[in-house]
């Protein structure tokens, strides 16, 4: 909790991660409106759009994740607190799903008022499950793969490099997942097992980082 | 170390491969629609098996080394992943001819099982920059582990994902079903398959034998003349002493 604290006052204070992460989304939905010659999305094309954006905005919230620890020795710091060391890896998790939350209460928002044809209001429940449970799965594979790259030479390299086909799986199921809330003939029903293969994303990898976060923390 | 039994596997799957050769070419009938062309089916698959199961082994490897800390098994994790990426190379090329041959294109985006193998190909492409990019030789072996351990179980996750996502035109040759093989093509599948797993362990075993020689060489050169007598570390092995 502490740590969780201690990231989120930095972030309040240095406003570092989070408006550069929107700032990217926004530009890059201007950059598909030009790019793709469309003044209005919707279905498939709308959430593909969406997801690979809220996607590259992740990656930069992943690169920066471990810069603090690393530049100013955090992590002898944390070896040396009486805390099991999971629980620093629970604590980046819930950081990055923080930022990628935040970003896309901002994001989402922008995106419908730019971009989106059909409104997206009345599949509001389900886009959000769908929100949730995607980012959970990008916060624990972006918090393996941001500690994965920040001990190596070439950080900035290795961290997209890494995370993208790691969260290929996730923008398959998110991505179908959400082309039919955003169809233009109205939202039709969210297909269920699409969530299913979030959810199964979430947990394989969540007790897959649990069990393999210590190794990289040794020393 | 790693060199005993080589001979034997060499021989082993020399014959194994030859024969398997023999077979297709001889034994295996023509494909009823697709005519011979359908003979790459016994190149192309058992090298696709063996290159993923070459990259869970690398998984498992990475296990042994976390629990062990032998650098013995860092080795042979290193050493499964980097063949299996090679014959990654060409299972995505044979892949590629017979989807030419067969489907009309050279790369088919709707068919789950070539997509998810361009996936994790890609992710386990990234294992030697991740590698070489860490100085501390441990360090290096650690971090290595945790991405095997992590692209091993991304594997079966990724064809899952990929093949709920699309329809279903690849054939299914092994399937629940019972598949729809005649026995003289699939006697000479598994013919097929069980030469390129030889093959593979032989050539693992000749990479392993073959570093593991190397650093010897080194240990000794810089016993005899003291640490200059060596060049830098090679980046295209994993540093061990």
């Amino acid at each position: 909790m502490a740590l969780v604290r201690k990231d989120l006052a930095l972030e309040l204070r240095t406003k570092e991660a989070v408006p550069a992460m929107f700032l990217f989304s926004v530009s890059t939905f201007v950059l598909f409106r030009f790019g793709l010659d469309r003044t209005t999305l919707e279905g498939d094309l709308a959430s593909g759009v969406l997801w690979v954006t809220l996607l590259f905005a992740a990656v930069l919230g992943m690169n920066r994740l471990f810069v603090a620890e690393r530049e100013e020795g955090g992590f002898d710091a944390f070896l040396l607190a009486p805390v099991d060391r999971t629980s620093l890896f629970v604590a980046k998790a819930a950081v990055l799903f923080g930022f990628l939350v935040a970003v896309e209460l901002a994001a989402v928002p922008v995106f419908a008022l730019l971009l989106l044809g059909p409104s997206p209001v009345g599949a509001l429940p389900e886009l959000l499950a769908v929100l949730v449970l995607a980012d959970l799965g990008i916060a624990i594979v972006g918090t393996l793969v941001g500690a994965l790259a920040v001990q190596t030479r070439a950080r900035d390299l290795i961290v997209p490099l890494l995370a993208l086909p790691l969260v290929t799986p996730v923008v398959i199921a998110a991505g179908q997942a959400t082309a039919p809330l955003l169809a233009e003939a109205g939202a039709a029903a969210l297909p269920g097992r699409w969530l299913g293969v979030l959810g199964l994303y979430d947990l394989v990898f969540g007790l897959l980082a649990l069990a393999v976060f210590d190794f990289l923390l040794e020393d | 170390m790693f060199g005993r039994g080589l001979k034997t596997l060499s021989i082993a799957s020399l014959l194994l491969i030859c024969g398997a050769f023999a077979l297709v070419a001889f034994y295996a009938p023509n494909d009823a629609d697709q005519g011979f062309v359908q003979k790459i089916f016994y190149l192309h698959v058992p090298l696709a098996i063996v290159a993923l199961g070459g990259f869970v082994a690398g998984g498992v490897y990475a296990i042994r080394y976390l629990r062990s800390r032998d650098r013995a098994d860092d080795l042979r994790s290193y050493v499964a992943i980097h063949l299996s990426l090679i014959l990654g190379l060409a299972v995505l090329a044979t892949g590629s001819i017979w989807a030419k041959a067969s489907w009309g294109a050279w790369w088919v985006w709707d068919e789950p099982t070539l997509v998810s193998f361009l996936i994790v190909f890609l992710l386990f492409a990234c294992y030697q920059p991740l590698r070489f990019s860490i100085e501390d030789p441990e360090r290096q072996a650690r971090y290595a582990a945790v991405f095997a351990i992590i692209g091993g179980a991304f594997v079966p996750l990724n064809f899952l994902a990929v093949r709920l996502a699309d329809s279903l035109i690849h054939p299914r040759v092994l399937s629940t079903t019972g598949g729809s093989m005649p026995g003289e093509m699939r006697i000479t599948f598994l013919v097929s398959v069980v030469a390129m797993i030889v093959l593979f362990v032989t050539l693992w075993k000749y990479e392993l034998t073959s570093k593991h020689a190397g650093m010897q060489l080194r240990a000794l050169k810089r016993r005899l003349g003291g640490e200059d007598a060596v060049g830098p570390l090679s980046r295209t092995a994993p540093n061990q002493v």
